[in-house]
């Protein structure tokens, strides 16, 4: 086991950027216009990076899986977008922001890391303003804030239920303009399928045009994946369909460590699985929790009477309720962190008091906000003194519906359910991988000229993401950090003249992907790629999700390299190699998610702590939170690959200069 | 699987954008209603790859969720299917009889060729945000978020028109394939937008014309992309288009 090098600057912790930033080294426009970057992924990370850094003269090649960069996945992203800006006058700050991210991440994210990423919090929404991002605004005209879990303040910026999508149309209108001026060139339908190491430095990608099949070599002379997470790992998630690990995991075997796979988040409201033809979960945005209250009843008949049909959860009345998160944690109620809100409804659904027919659903519940938050507010409004229950529900719905529309609109699209007159019905489900690429203070992975942005790194949300961040993280990096450091690396690049893509490196990777294509085929097993993906999601989730423990990881571990083997003996793959061809697409991916699962309960295993989203069953305190273990584990855990199913263990200590750690408490 | 429905699909295939492609008979048994339209073909697919007769049908989908814009299913002759404000993902098997017979296609029109089955290339839209449906403006630059205040209502209706989802329904449901709502969203979006009013004139004349170049058909005022439009887009989005090209081409020194 041997320690890496984070590369923080020195220096106090509020100027170290500044001060990083006035130093680093620059390149002159005329060489920046003979170096060549590439981007991996055209989410929020790579679209921002890919337009900021063609803006300052970089040669840009942009690739994604997808038909367009405008359609990846953090178009998904729902709630909001944090940022430091205190325009609600409520105390908050960048140190507050810094804070709250690391006492939400359990202590185990890097102090220096997430400091820059609240100084540049305000920089994001300036940014996505001036780009044309309608959000949500007040009568005066100016912005709109509302709260987020695990914070006490207003900070988060939003537009209805869709700021990912519109903060990622900001970013893709920003790429789209440099494609049209020529300085970014775009590789839509791609999928990167290998990196290329010249003399120890990344130099390129293969990737596979997607319609046609041809492989492809590009070079660069610096690579940047922005791919997002490996939520999909479980199978059923709330990741897009096609959301994969494969180029973290390509980067990872050709020597980046891979950082805390095993902390994922299960996000607490999500819409229950209803059947075994699912193929994804639907997420009811955290924003929710503002104005909906979690419970399930007090009583188990009641519960019980509920999941057969024969009572109405409208008519159980109000003290026959358990508001179990207000119950348990009256400081932050029903916003508390996603981590601690989950295994809460997890903790209510196994002692039996679960609503839906599987038993594994709690109710969101927005009448009681409805009528005398809202209802009571546009009443007095229309001075209305005495306004009746009728009306005061009319009102309401008419704010609730401004609010969270498009959410409650899907809701009853998916369930068949009208949310407006019935409580949702909800129950955690995978949503982010706080674990990714190990990256240092520049977002360089271990290989020199490889790097890791946005969800593919790890270093922002230790073992469990703040709600609202993840936009912010994933923009701070293209936006405003990317821009910086690369600098540190190309600077001295300059001379290196563009290596041709007839160099052995670049030919012997494209002979081992063409091969790894050809053993796919090779295969003709008995059984489509989807039933090995179930079979995984299903190994993880039981054994490596919400609670873990030694028995059921080393079981899990096992089962995976069962799982693997027969991936290998038994897949069918249908359809051509030169064609456009799905099911190679996918089969591709499920073979590395296999891999990565193994990785991620081997993590679990040697996490001897519950910190997060790591819940270890034997380590919680009396009243079931999550114990960590800060003599032994305030570590961020890197692994170096071996060859599949053995790897080496690197270690990174955690220095917590600015915050004293402590027990995390919400009560 | 727990379903009892019992659905007859006639389906696009089609090898590639050079060959011929035809409908092709499916029957699906024991549908849930519960199921999206899009899990029917999961469950079709997995069928054919086990029947190893036929390949499985290749058709655009991601976040399943109606945000990405990628499904392109054109259903008993509409974009999306029956339902209004609703994308393919998010059609779900409750909409249907048992023993429907359901038509499916790809998109249909000159500018979004076909690749395979009901896959099409929409990069026609890419190219037209990418001739000016954008505000120029470099990472770095912008003044304070709250610096400049918007009316709520003109921030609203510039919010509905970003709702766009850049997926073609559209262009699928106009008899002349034209592409005017979609412009016209993108137009309309940063024409409301102070922050849009530098290139305001530029904009809407780059932008209709690379959209006539793309090959996409002339608008008739028929209505019926704003009525298929899983986002629901107004069609006063197109007027306020018309009025910005005319306002461009008459006051401005670009024409």
């Amino acid at each position: 086991m041997s320690k890496i090098d984070s590369k923080i600057p020195a220096g106090d912790l509020e100027t170290k950027w500044t001060k990083y930033k006035s130093s680093v080294p620059l390149v002159n426009p005329s060489n920046k216009r003979n170096l060549e970057i590439v981007v991996v992924g055209s989410g929020l990370a790579g679209s921002s990076a890919a337009t900021s850094l063609a803006e300052l003269g970089y040669k840009v090649k942009v690739f994604c899986f997808q038909d367009s960069p405008r359609r990846a996945h953090s178009i998904a992203a729902q709630g909001g977008i944090n940022a430091a800006k205190n325009y609600q006058n409520d105390g908050d700050s960048v140190y507050r922001l810094f804070y709250d991210t690391i006492k939400g991440g359990d202590y185990r994210a890097r102090e220096a890391n997430v400091h820059r990423l609240a100084e540049v919090s305000s920089n994001i929404i300036d940014q996505a303003v001036a780009s044309g991002v309608p959000f949500a605004r007040e009568y005066g005209g100016l912005l709109s804030n509302r709260s987020f879990g695990g914070t006490q303040v207003q900070r988060t910026f939003y537009a209805a239920g869709q700021t990912g999508q519109q903060l990622l149309l900001g970013a893709y209108s920003g790429l789209q303009r440099q494609i049209g001026l020529g300085n970014v060139q775009m590789f839509a339908r791609h999928e990167m399928l290998e990196v290329v190491n010249i003399d120890g430095k990344c130099r390129g990608i293969i990737a596979r045009d997607l319609v046609s099949g041809k492989l492809e070599r590009h070079f660069g002379h610096a690579v940047l994946l922005c791919t997002g997470g490996y939520g999909n790992v479980f199978y059923l998630s709330t990741n897009a369909m096609a959301c994969n690990v494969t180029a973290a995991w390509k980067a990872h075997k050709k020597g980046a460590y891979f950082a805390n796979p095993c902390y994922t988040q299960i996000h607490p409201t999500c819409i229950p699985v209803s059947g075994d033809h699912q193929s994804k979960l639907t997420l009811m945005s955290e924003s929710l929790r503002n104005d909906g209250r979690i419970w399930v009843p007090k009583r188990k008949e009641d519960a019980e009477a509920i999941r057969n049909g024969k009572l109405n959860p409208n008519d159980l009345k109000e003290e026959d309720r358990d508001y179990y998160l207000e119950r348990r944690y009256p400081a932050f109620g029903n916003l508390v962190p996603r981590d601690v809100a989950s295994r809460a409804a997890k903790e209510r659904c196994d002692a039996g008091f679960g609503v839906n027919k599987t038993g594994e659903a709690v109710y969101l519940d927005f009448a009681f906000n409805m009528k005398y938050k809202y209802g009571k507010q546009v009443a007095t409004l229309k001075h209305i003194s005495n306004p009746t229950e009728a009306q005061l529900t009319e009102f309401g719905h008419e704010v609730i519906k401004e609010k969270y529309g498009n959410l409650f609109d899907m809701y009853k699209q998916i369930t068949g359910v009208n949310p407006y007159e019935n409580p949702m019905m909800i129950y955690p489900a995978v949503h982010y991988t706080m674990g990714g690429l190990w990256v240092d203070y520049n977002l360089m992975t271990t290989v020199p000229g490889l790097y890791a942005l946005g969800e593919a790194n790890f270093s922002d949300h230790g073992a469990n993401r703040l709600g609202a961040s993840a936009l912010m993280q994933g923009l701070a990096d293209g936006y405003f950090v990317i821009p910086y450091t690369i600098g540190a690396y190309l600077a001295n690049e300059i001379s290196v003249k563009s290596i041709s893509t007839d160099h052995e490196a670049f030919v012997e990777a494209e002979k081992n992907v063409q091969s790894t294509i050809e053993k796919l085929f090779a295969v003709k097993g008995t059984k489509p790629v989807d039933f090995f993906h179930k079979r995984l999601g299903k190994i993880i989730w039981d054994n490596c999700g919400m609670a873990r423990n030694v028995e059921g990881l080393t079981k899990a571990i096992s089962e995976i390299k069962a799982l693997r083997e027969e991936f290998w003996n038994d897949v069918r793959v249908t359809g051509e190699a030169n064609d456009f061809n799905p099911e190679l697409e996918k089969a591709g991916r499920v073979a590395d998610f296999i891999e990565l699962g193994e990785l991620m309960c081997k993590d679990a295993l040697e996490r001897n702590e519950s910190c997060g989203g790591h819940f270890r069953e034997d380590h919680q305190t009396e009243e079931g939170e999550a114990l960590r273990d800060d003599e032994n584990f305030k570590n961020v855990s890197a692994w170096e690959f071996k060859e599949t199913g053995n790897w080496d263990l690197h270690q990174e200590e955690l220095v917590y200069e600015n915050i004293k750690i402590a027990q995390r408490s919400y009560k | 699987m727990s379903g009892n429905m019992n659905i007859n699909l006639k389906v696009w295939r089609q090898k590639n954008g050079k060959s011929q492609g035809k409908l092709v008979d499916y029957k699906v048994e024991n549908v849930s209603p519960d199921m999206s339209f899009l899990e029917m073909f999961d469950v079709l697919n997995d069928r054919l790859i086990n029947e190893g007769k036929d390949e499985p049908i290749a058709f655009d989908h991601d976040c399943r969720e109606g945000i990405c814009g990628s499904c392109s299913m054109y259903i008993n002759g509409r974009p999306h299917g029956p339902n209004q404000g609703v994308t393919t993902c998010q059609l779900h098997m409750r909409s249907f009889k048992d023993n429907d017979t359901i038509v499916v296609e790809p998109w249909r029109s000159a500018a979004f060729p076909v690749i395979k089955d009901l896959a099409t290339n929409r990069s026609a839209f890419d190219r037209i945000i990418a001739s000016g449906g954008f505000i120029s403006i470099n990472t770095g630059n912008a003044q304070d978020a709250n610096n400049l205040p918007i009316p709520k209502g003109d921030a609203d209706d510039s919010f509905a028109a970003a709702a766009c989802i850049g997926c073609g329904a559209c262009v699928a449901a106009c008899k002349n394939s034209s592409a005017m709502l979609f412009v016209s969203a993108k137009v309309s979006q940063l024409a409301l937008l102070p922050q849009g009013a530098p290139e305001r004139a530029t904009r809407v004349l780059n932008m209709v014309a690379q959209m006539d170049a793309e090959g996409f058909g002339s608008c008739t005022n028929t209505g019926a992309c704003e009525a298929e439009c899983p986002k629901q887009i107004s069609l006063t989005n197109i007027a306020r288009l018309n009025r910005e090209y005319y306002k461009a081409q008459l006051f401005s020194n670009e024409g």
